[in-house]
């Protein structure tokens, strides 16, 4: 009976298992293939980058980053105006966006009833979904009248007084500006964060909230002592898809920041970002010393992304580290 | 068997007349001691539907106070349902639905404003899988009572040493108490849970098939553990594993499709039971 079970097993014939084998290497190859072109392609685009770049940051020097001038007619240029209103917009919209992304998110999954759940999803989806020439056209046309006629005077009469951040919103109520573009950019980058912060929140295991609830833990001590904790890695990665958003936006910024190269100490006055500046100005630019100009810009938003991505990974590292896991 | 321990509750002094008449509801357990234990919680004519489905049929029984009840039953019989009943966990689902009475102490939980967190601080809970928090073994302690008292750093330190020694967790992890609590192994973390029940100093703690993913040596020290918590609390515990139930209860009910078919001192249902269905399900006939 035994024999007979040992000999009845089937032998694998050579040129079935040579078939095998050459599947399995043409398949391994194509995946190593895919996976390099992701290389291949980020090198591809920092080397042009650079190439492109070369020529302005050669004749500028570093004082391409900090000065504040930009004259076509001189060909004299600097990045500071672009460079500070895209981290100042993107700042700004990840504190707006960021409370209101967490406020939808905790309701999706903690407090809303049943029935309200999807149709709130879709419509968080749906506004992920409206293309930024859209969003660039109602700020525009649509936010900016009403915020200068209705909200920039009172913001301006009893903020602007205050002493160190009261510069902060002076000026004319021009509706437009690093202010109205941050804001934007916020309602922009909320669906994408919010719809994160909802996966992971809803991932967090069922009985690890049910054990904080048995302690007698109200909702928003669950939240912020387990879920919280538990999900911190998946909302640090949506915030930071949010942030990567909201720095490299382009339509809808160029739309409502104004366009100025001027540097200004008030959100309400018109500012630049490095992405609306080559939006207006790649046609514009004739000279080469012009073109170089603007990939350098480029080259530095590349750079910029990539800090904070870095950044991003510290911290998650060092949460680690604090937590315990590493020890 | 211990010599039954006479318990005066101050609730019971309290309200007397309500404490004491419902102590003496028909399925008070059939032991020879009855008389000697007062009843923690009273079930009675508990019902419990999921939507429209109904899990739980017209419970009555009355929990001994400092002694351990098992319940036991085939899968999906409603003894974890009923468990859940104890603490109003069920509440967080929109659908979970619980009618009837749940006593505790005189005083019926199911009823409308009751504070859910100050019950839950009462009846504390460890479910079936380890749940330790992300955070560090010390917090994951310290969490719970913070929750209800403003202690110093001293006294809370020593709370938190006193419930990992009761938990029987303390000499393991002393060295590490701020290492976090999510790296102990699966019987570590399930003590772990424990302690976390009995810092915050409940009267009842129910435990939902505690060591279903334990190991064996976990598992006997859980059951050891749970022969000590009995002296201070009132322990309702579902298991699955019957052998179980006989080591570590003193009265075991019997469940089955969301009926309570027999409930009595675990000696005496497991040796003599008084209904067929008991009898069949304990000497492994079905289930």
């Amino acid at each position: 009976m035994s024999e007979q079970f040992i000999t009845s097993i089937p032998s694998v014939s050579p040129r079935n298992h040579n078939h095998v084998t050459w599947f399995d290497s043409l398949f391994a190859g194509a995946a190593w293939f895919a996976a390099a072109t992701v290389l291949i392609v980020i090198g591809a685009i920092l080397f042009v980058l650079i190439q492109g770049a070369l020529p302005a940051l050669y004749k500028f020097g570093p004082g391409f980053i900090s000065s504040a001038h930009w004259n076509p007619v001189t060909e004299n240029f600097g990045a500071r105006v672009p460079i500070y209103g895209t981290l100042i917009t993107s700042m700004l919209a990840m504190l707006i966006a960021m409370p209101v992304s967490f406020g939808i998110a905790l309701f999706i999954t903690e407090l809303c009833p049943r029935w309200l759940k999807r149709p709130i999803g879709i419509a968080v989806e749906l506004l992920a979904a409206i293309p930024s020439i859209i969003y660039g056209m109602w700020g525009l046309f649509v936010f900016a009248p009403l915020f200068a006629d209705h909200a920039q005077p009172w913001i301006t009469e009893h903020f602007g007084t205050l002493p160190i951040v009261g510069v902060l919103f002076t000026g004319p109520p021009l509706g437009i500006g690093l202010f109205t573009a941050s804001l934007i950019l916020a309602i922009m980058v909320i669906p994408f964060i919010s719809a994160i912060m909802r996966d992971v929140f809803e991932a967090t295991p069922r009985v690890l909230k049910e054990s904080a609830y048995g302690l007698g833990s109200t909702t928003w001590e669950v939240v912020r002592h387990v879920v919280l904790p538990y999900t911190k890695i998946g909302v640090i990665g949506g915030v930071m898809v949010g942030l990567g958003r909201a720095l490299g936006e382009t339509m809808a910024v160029t739309f409502v920041i104004g366009n100025a190269h001027k540097l200004s100490n008030s959100l309400f006055m018109p500012g630049n970002t490095i992405s609306s500046t080559l939006a207006n100005e790649f046609t514009e630019a004739v000279n080469p010393i012009y073109t170089s100009s603007l990939i350098s810009l480029g080259l530095i938003l590349f750079l910029i992304s990539f800090i904070v991505l870095a950044v991003a990974r510290a911290l998650l590292l060092r949460l680690q580290a604090n937590e315990g896991l590493s020890t | 068997m211990k010599e039954p321990v006479i318990q005066i509750n101050l609730d019971d002094l309290e309200q007397p007349d309500t404490a004491r008449l419902k102590a003496q509801e028909p399925h008070v357990p059939a032991s020879d001691d009855t008389e000697e234990i007062p009843s923690k919680i009273i079930l009675r004519g508990l019902n419990f539907h999921y939507g429209k489905s109904q899990a739980l049929f017209d419970i009555n029984l009355a929990i001994p106070e400092h002694q351990v009840t098992a319940f036991i039953g085939p899968s999906g019989c409603g003894k974890s349902t009923l468990l859940r009943c104890f603490n109003r966990i069920y509440a967080l689902y929109p659908k979970h639905r619980a009618s009837g009475e749940v006593i505790l102490d005189g005083d019926n939980i199911l009823a409308r404003g009751v504070d859910l967190n100050l019950l839950r601080a009462r009846v504390g809970m460890v479910f079936q899988s380890p749940t330790p928090f992300p955070m560090s073994i010390y917090n994951n302690i310290a969490y719970g009572i913070r929750l209800y008292e403003r202690l110093s750093r001293a006294s809370m330190d020593r709370r938190v040493t006193w419930a990992l020694k009761k938990a029987a967790l303390w000499n393991e992890i002393k060295d590490k108490l701020h290492h976090s609590g999510t790296a102990l192994s699966g019987g570590q973390q399930q003590r772990l849970c424990i302690a976390r029940a009995i810092a915050i100093k409940p009267e009842v703690l129910l435990l939902d098939e505690p060591a279903s993913a334990l190991d064996p040596i976990s598992t006997l020290k859980i059951e050891k553990l749970i022969d000590e918590l009995k002296h201070d609390y009132t322990i309702v515990i579902v298991t699955h594993n019957m052998q179980q139930a006989a080591r570590v209860s003193d009265y075991t009910a019997f469940m089955y499709l969301g009926k309570l078919i027999e409930f009595g001192a675990t000696r005496l249902l497991f040796t003599n039971p008084a209904e067929k269905q008991t009898e069949d399900y304990i000497t492994g006939r079905y289930g």
